[in-house]
């Protein structure tokens, strides 16, 4: 039997001081996971709302106005504060120095400090559904989000606040990544998560300035009419969009390059197999984040931009697709001659690599210069994002939920279940965005209240599709709130994973690790090491009896 | 070309449509290739090396130069071909032929006024002959919005500071909706309009009654009022002669040097630009005097003014 330790990161010290005031990197990390779990609901809530008016056309329950404010809610919520903080803040604050065999992070106040932040970032879009949420859309667009009457104020003072909180976490990470490896751990042992979150974290540090001060331009015009963007003032609205996607773009990929390196590590873990073409992954992620922020321009095809300006973003664009295809090709190929377990991190995994495909050939569709003049700016956009950002970075996620959730807590969930509902939530997700390809590819413009009859069908799919991946939400909060209390032990290494996190207990203890970890092989030498792992052992056993 | 519409795209009626229906489903079957060599690939794979119940050393190969090369090679030089593709096409999408019919569009919340050659003006219908280049002068009257016709496979941004442009040629007779596709407040998915294609004998039967029946200032008419009563005329001839401004007789269109020593040319935003903010772009020979107009004149009124320069040959 199994035994979990008396003494671990959870229960020592105990009471809710020890921790509100903690500089524990696994328990910031987990009042991360519970805030974005929180954010997550609340944003799908509203996505769910907005799905029930689009059922049909026409209004069903609710007004323009407020449908504009829940579609705004939607996004802001799911972008600011649930997915850029998700697999860095959460999973990558308890993970990161464990993987690196470190006692915590470089500098942990400032961890705790961005947490801290980051609740009072979130407090302003709390009182902002107070005082009359924002109906711009999460982009903010000048000049409608300086003449709308609503609390674009609040809302970007949250926003802003929130920049700091993500910075302060960047600045952590790469101090943490370069400064405190273990003996023996240099660059190319890392495991991939590692890289990720590193390539992650340069883009936190430098891009999340620009937003900040493109929000405080734009509050400064509401506020004083400094007219840098009010056109009535002599001010240029487009300006502000290309200030906002020099952030927002190389945002998307604060949210998708952490969720690769998720992907790298459940595919090999759960194959039991070194990973395929490991340099060529962890370049590509540093190459993707410095292409990054050269492409903005691709949002705004179709904004009056210089056909010169087009036609360079145009190209980059295309460039930033190969190193992604490039990761995508080295994963498949870790498969060959594995010996692969379809657990459910290792199902959420092939669904990855099933959706963010999609996500990514449709991403080359928009990058098409003259195809994205019919499709800018329609539901085709819109499916293509949520391919990527809810294909990609939260199946990544919660495939990473699943994959640490038994060294986080312990215990395992009812893995039954978890691979029934991972089925749930890719058959509802495809269902629910889909279909959106082709009516946005038809010219259903996106961000409308009402549409035309001719929609009807595909609407209804949808919001089907969406109360399914709804219900498989539900689902997985039940079992994996009742595996912290009542899951089986998982020991230290349940799924024989061979980088450092599963070398200490599980919880692990206050201090990580008892001794200093000394590294001597690789994180993925599946081909001279089988791991040891009592949860597997046991698992063996039950197979060979039956 | 015309197309009656597919699974995916909707019926085309401009001159782009079938260029850009064609790059799209290149681009979808090459994209179903690839997603079947993944999706296949890593399926056949994870069951053909399932675990079959005990863990076991497994395979170290991490390199295959070959493979390696081929699968960065392949997609590389397939983007490359879409990109300059697309962008040629684009380029058609930017470049309005010369014997276009210019029709004025303004957006605002939320509708589509249309204003034709002649001073004919139109809400919410823009009517065009068929087979004929029709380019659109955009501006908005308050946010920004963005006029999309599905059918014509055209779409631009109308914006608040300057104007945009956009222009098709209809390929068959037909009424094709239009979509307001820059979120624009409460009212954004009600900003609808229809275009109507007509054969050109009934478009110029239609133009000619609704002037007649128009007993307003033409556009021009009204910049040339404007001309007079805004004091336009004691810095700007119009009959060549330099007075503390430059002429503008035969101005539009003109490639002028500035005093900075660069040049620019003469069109919409350049007068837009000279007469909201004056000291922008000053023209070499000229001193830096001129006021600004900014809350003098309105958009109509700027319109009016480019209007009647165009007139000046």
């Amino acid at each position: 039997m199994i035994a979990i330790p008396e003494k671990n990161f959870l229960n020592e010290p105990r009471g809710l001081k020890s921790w509100l005031v903690t500089y524990d990197h696994k328990r910031i990390g987990l009042m991360y996971f519970f805030g974005i779990m929180f954010f997550f609901m609340l944003g799908g809530i509203f996505a769910m709302l907005l799905r029930l008016e689009l059922f049909n056309p026409g209004k069903d329950f609710i007004e323009a106005d407020t449908y504009n404010q829940f579609f705004t809610l939607h996004g802001a919520i799911m972008i600011f504060l649930f997915i850029i903080p998700s697999i860095p803040a959460a999973l990558g604050n308890i993970i990161l120095p464990l993987q690196l065999g470190a006692k915590d992070v470089a500098f942990p106040k400032l961890n705790l400090a961005s947490w801290y932040l980051y609740v009072i970032g979130a407090m302003f879009f709390i009182a902002s559904l107070v005082a009359g949420a924002a109906d711009t859309g999460w982009t903010f667009y000048t000049p409608y989000s300086i003449q709308t009457s609503t609390a674009v104020i609040m809302t970007g003072t949250g926003v802003f606040i929130l920049g700091f909180s993500s910075i302060f976490t960047g600045l952590n990470f790469i101090v943490t990544i370069h400064k405190l490896r273990a003996p023996g751990l240099t660059w190319f042992k890392l495991p991939l998560f590692v890289w990720g979150l590193y390539a992650t974290a340069i883009i936190q540090v430098l891009a999340t300035p620009v937003i900040g001060i493109t929000l405080v331009l734009l509050i400064l015009e509401r506020v004083a009419g400094i007219g840098i963007f009010d056109p009535a003032l002599g001010g240029d609205p487009v300006l502000f969009q290309h200030f906002f996607w020099f952030y927002s773009h190389p945002a998307v990929y604060i949210m998708i390059l952490p969720g690769m390196g998720i992907i790298s590590e459940l595919i090999s873990v759960h194959a039991t197999r070194k990973i395929f073409g490991y340099k060529p992954i962890a370049y590509s992620s540093l190459g993707i984040a410095l292409i990054s922020f050269l492409v903005w321009g691709h949002h705004m095809f179709t904004s009056g931009q210089s056909v010169f300006a087009a036609m360079v973003f145009s190209f980059l664009t295309f460039f930033v697709g190969i190193p992604s295809g490039i990761k995508v090709f080295n994963w498949v190929a870790t498969l060959y001659k594995g010996s692969i377990r379809f657990t459910t991190p290792m199902l959420y995994a092939l669904s990855f690599l099933i959706l963010f495909s999609i996500g990514g050939f449709t991403g080359i569709v928009l990058g098409t210069l003259s195809i994205d003049v019919h499709l800018h700016d329609t539901y085709f956009v819109v499916a293509h994002f949520h391919y990527v950002m809810m294909g990609g970075t939260v199946i990544a996620l919660l495939g990473g939920i699943h994959h640490w959730w038994p060294k986080i807590w312990g215990r395992m969930y009812n893995e039954t279940i978890a691979k029934i509902t991972c089925g749930i939530i890719f058959v509802g997700f495809n269902i629910t965005f889909f279909n959106q390809f082709i009516i946005g590819a038809k010219g259903m413009p996106r961000r409308y209240y009402d549409y035309s009859e001719a929609f009807h069908f595909n609407h209804a799919f949808s919001s089907i599709g969406a109360w399914l991946l709804g219900l498989g939400f539900v689902i997985m909060a039940i079992y994996l709130v009742h595996s912290i209390f009542k899951g089986k032990p998982a020991g230290d290494n349940p799924w024989g994973g061979l980088s450092l996190e599963w070398e200490t207990t599980s919880p692990p203890d206050p201090h990580n690790f008892h001794s200093i970890p000394v590294v001597e092989h690789g994180p993925y030498d599946y081909d001279k090491i089988i791991p040891k792992s009592a949860y597997q052992d046991e698992l063996e056993k039950a197979k060979a009896t039956a | 070309m015309d197309s009656t519409g597919t699974l995916w795209l909707p019926p085309g009626h401009s001159t782009f449509a079938s260029d850009v229906d064609f790059l799209f489903y290149v681009i979808a079957y090459l994209s179903l290739a690839f997603f079947v060599i993944v999706t296949v690939g890593s399926l056949y794979l994870a069951f053909r090396y399932r675990n079959k119940g005990k863990r076991e050393l497994t395979s170290g190969i991490a390199h295959n130069v070959p493979l390696e090369v081929t699968w960065t090679l392949i997609p590389t030089i397939l983007v490359f071909v879409i990109f300059v593709w697309g962008f040629k096409d684009y380029l058609k999408m930017h470049v309005s032929p010369k014997n276009a019919i210019e029709v004025k569009v303004s957006g605002q919340k939320w509708f589509w006024s249309f204003e034709y050659p002649g001073g004919v003006t139109e809400v919410n219908t823009l009517t065009v002959p068929v087979g004929k280049p029709v380019s659109l002068l955009m501006s908005s009257q308050d946010v920004i919005h963005s006029f999309f016709v599905p059918a014509f496979r055209t779409k631009m941004d109308v914006l608040p500071n300057r104007y945009t442009r956009l222009w098709f040629e209809a390929t068959a007779e037909g009424e094709y909706d239009i979509y307001c596709t820059e979120y624009c407040g409460k009212g954004h998915s009600e900003m609808l309009g229809k275009v109507l294609v007509l054969k050109e004998q009934d478009y110029n039967n239609w133009l000619s009654e609704a002037a007649a029946a128009s007993s307003s200032l033409s556009l021009e008419e009204y910049g040339e009022q404007l001309y007079r009563t805004k004091a336009c005329i004691t810095c700007h001839s119009v009959d060549g002669t330099a007075n503390q401004g430059p002429t503008w007789k035969g101005i539009f269109g003109k490639t002028e040097k500035l005093a900075d020593g660069s040049n620019v040319t003469i069109d919409e935003n350049y007068i837009r630009e000279s007469i909201l903010n004056p000291m922008a772009k000053i023209t070499a020979g000229y001193q830096p005097i001129m006021p600004t107009f900014q809350g003098i004149l309105n958009d109509r009124d700027i319109d009016a003014l480019i209007a009647y320069i165009k007139t000046l040959e």
